[in-house]
């Protein structure tokens, strides 16, 4: 009777975040019939634009490599009990360190050395960049929502700063167009595609040359034919499992959602609580300057705009964070997932001329009625507590997602 | 001679725009004062502002009637902070996300509707700045100095500073102030004593999301009469900031907010006299003191004590 009450919670608490994002879909469908758009027609582009296709499918993935690194280190934070807003300066500055280390060095170390360093150095930035609030936190008080959204406007202007003076590319200044980007990076450190690797492996047959055909095609293309997906999607599913690893298969990761769960006890037990917080946010803004850092040696090649380059991901990944469950493994799909609502608003907004920001919008409403249907599992789950508190509570059913008590 | 003239200018145009562009953080930090008092951090002003000023815009884009707009930016401003509401006290959700949520759903619900219902930037006739004439000869506006710092605004901007001693004395001397504080500061003892302590946290948050509604409008409608996509550019977040800037306190707000006003027209100037100061790291200044204030240590101590903590009955 247990283990069936048992299996009903948890098919709930699993389903709970679909119905958020198909209630959020509801409400996008009523704003679309408002402007006189058949809402089934606009999400059919949508699915289709980022699934149906090569072309879709790989833009999708693309996208969802950022996504899946910056939701790890959110997961991070929100586990550890804190809250880290500010993963777009942290992407940025990460981004920025990369870059430059790229231009001065990526000649001298070409290949996978190359793209470590660069890989490191992006961590390393966006890592202080979540240290710096983390510590403010720790030591005095100061509330790290805040302090990350202010962190964020000042890694942007420090970007502007860096990218019209010491890193801006010379081919710009001797245009005299003086467009704030830097030099491309040397091409010896670009991250390898799909399509290299493929050929490298022995894979040079298109899907037609094998006689694939259909989606089964599709999916063959996206692998083996050109396209802008690049190795860092590999990069970033080897890390969430590295970060499931960590957090439930590690004492400092117990830590840290220890701390999260409950703080006072954690300090009784022993443990530095402020340390601990302080650790949250440095790895938060590792993953996120990680994404900076793997958006610029796998897509873009060079530096731009900062706000262009962080993209929204800072917030978009909390997003995908939260449908993961804040749960490593269970951010992967949901960054692909989320990955495919960006690429599908684009094609949406071709095909029917409903403009992008919709998906913004959406995104809103999902983070709206993903916190809120959290209430009915917390409800269930303290009504069991009382029923049967005998039983051990399982550690790896993420139930509790929003820990953090008592900000600032 | 001609220098200290050209000084006294600038210092005297850094104030006026200062005073100037306080009203939209004052609108939006009074109202968050409200929303925090009562225990609820509302991170998503910025979305209400947004959505206030594109309904403020379009209204009067509409209409013609500066009133119709800011009427439309309350009522929106409204909305958009009961549906926290729901999400924030009845459901009882992490309000350090949920205000995110909120936000990104303004971002982008504003965006959308201008594109589809304006689509390019426009105009509009707004609130116009106030001279203060009696007769046909003598405006107070034109008196050197002081007409140039107080008298030379639009009834919008009036309007944030008068709303500072209303705050106050809403929150200080009126019986729902007192319920207010007491619902933000000891929600067990407020309910035994008969309050209820959601319905006061969704007035509380209600009358700051009017007032964040307000705050986008004043941009829109008064001081710029343009709309653009995310126009606030974070204003919103700043007014968050700006509350434990003051010590949830409306007069500590009204000096944070003209602080930060002055020190981003501060920038301004930077940027006009061409001063050695790259104009990129003058626009950090505003965000580096902001973290900085922060970090004083006296002002944990006034926090409301059950901010950002939801209540339900019966569970402590």
């Amino acid at each position: 009777m247990n283990s069936n009450r048992l299996f009903s919670r948890r098919l709930f608490n699993a389903l709970l975040p679909f119905l958020a994002v198909l209630a959020a879909f509801a409400v996008g469908a009523v704003i679309l019939l408002l402007q006189g758009v058949n809402p089934l027609e606009a999400y059919q582009a949508m699915i289709v634009g980022a699934f149906g296709s090569k072309n879709g499918l790989a833009d999708t993935l693309v996208k969802s490599i950022p996504l899946m690194l910056v939701g790890l280190g959110i997961a991070i934070a929100f586990r550890g009990g804190v809250i880290n807003i500010g993963a777009e300066g942290q992407m940025i500055v990460g981004a920025l360190l990369t870059t430059f280390v790229g231009v001065q060095l990526g000649e001298q170390f070409p290949g996978m050395l190359g793209i470590g360093i660069g890989l490191i150095a992006g961590m390393v930035m966006g890592g202080i960049w979540g240290a710096i609030p983390g510590f403010l936190k720790a030591q005095l008080g100061v509330n790290e929502i805040l302090s990350t959204i202010m962190m964020n406007q000042i890694a942007i202007q420090i970007g502007y700063y860096l990218l019209r003076g010491v890193m801006i590319d010379p081919a710009e200044v001797a245009a005299g167009t003086n467009i704030p980007h830097s030099a491309r990076l040397p091409k010896v450190i670009d991250m390898p595609r799909f399509t290299d690797m493929a050929q490298w492996l022995g894979f040079d047959q298109s899907a037609k040359d094998l006689g694939l055909q259909g989606y089964l095609g599709e999916v063959y293309g996206v692998l083996v034919e050109p396209s802008r997906l690049h190795s860092g999607f590999i990069f970033a599913v080897v890390m969430a499992v590295l970060v499931y690893i960590f957090l439930w298969r590690t004492t400092i990761g117990y830590r840290i959602r220890a701390v999260g769960l409950n703080p006072h006890a954690s300090r009784y037990a022993g443990m530095n609580v402020k340390r601990t917080m302080v650790l949250s946010m440095t790895l938060s803004g590792a993953f996120a300057g990680l994404a900076g850092a793997v958006e610029i040696l796998g897509l873009h090649h060079r530096m731009f705009e900062p706000t262009a380059v962080s993209a929204g991901y800072g917030f978009s990944g909390i997003v995908a964070a939260l449908f993961g469950k804040l749960h490593p493994l269970g951010i992967i799909p949901s960054s692909i997932l989320f990955g495919g609502l960006l690429v599908g608003g684009d094609k949406m907004q071709r095909a029917m001329q409903i403009p992008q920001v919709l998906i913004v919008a959406v995104l809103g409403l999902v983070v709206l009625f993903v916190v809120s249907t959290d209430y009915f599992v917390r409800k269930r789950s303290t009504r069991r507590v009382s029923v049967d508190s005998d039983e051990k509570p399982t550690d790896t059913t993420p139930t509790e997602p929003n820990p953090a008590e008592a900000q600032a | 001679m001609n220098e200290d003239l050209t000084t006294a200018a600038i210092l005297l145009g850094i104030i006026h725009s200062g005073i100037r562009l306080a009203t939209p953080y004052l609108y939006a930090a009074i109202g968050e004062t409200f929303s925090q008092r009562s225990g609820v951090l509302n991170l998503g002003v910025d979305g209400i502002m947004l959505m206030g000023a594109f309904f403020g815009f379009y209204t009067v884009f509409q209409t013609h009637n500066p009133w119709l707009g800011l009427l439309a930016a309350g009522l929106v401003g409204a909305v958009m902070a009961l549906i926290l509401c729901v999400v924030s006290i009845t459901y009882q959700a992490e309000q350090g996300i949920s205000g995110i949520g909120l936000y990104m759903f303004g971002l982008g619900m504003s965006s959308l509707l201008f594109k589809t219902m304006l689509g390019t930037v426009e105009g509009v006739k707004g609130f116009s700045e106030l001279r203060f004439c009696f007769g046909d000869s003598f405006c107070l506006a034109d008196v050197p100095v002081l007409g140039d710092i107080f008298f030379s605004h639009s009834l919008v901007t009036y309007g944030a500073f008068a709303l500072v001693p209303l705050a106050w004395w809403i929150l200080n001397r009126t019986t729902w102030g007192l319920k207010i504080r007491a619902v933000g500061q000891n929600p067990e003892a407020a309910d035994s004593l008969g309050v209820s302590v959601n319905r006061v946290r969704y007035a509380s948050v209600t009358v700051g999301g009017v007032l964040a509604g307000l705050a986008g409008a004043s941009l829109s409608i008064s001081l710029l009469n343009i709309y653009q996509e995310n126009m606030t550019n974070g204003m919103g977040f700043i007014a968050v900031a700006l509350v434990y800037f003051g010590s949830w306190k409306p007069g500590g707000v009204l000096l944070g907010a003209l602080l930060f006003s002055t020190v981003n027209a501060l920038q301004l100037w930077v940027q006009v006299l061409n001063l050695n100061i790259p104009s990129d790291v003058a626009v950090m200044l505003p965000y580096l003191l902001t973290i900085l204030a922060l970090a004083l240590p006296f002002r944990r101590a006034l926090q409301p004590a059950a901010l950002t903590k939801p209540f339900a009955r019966g569970e402590n």
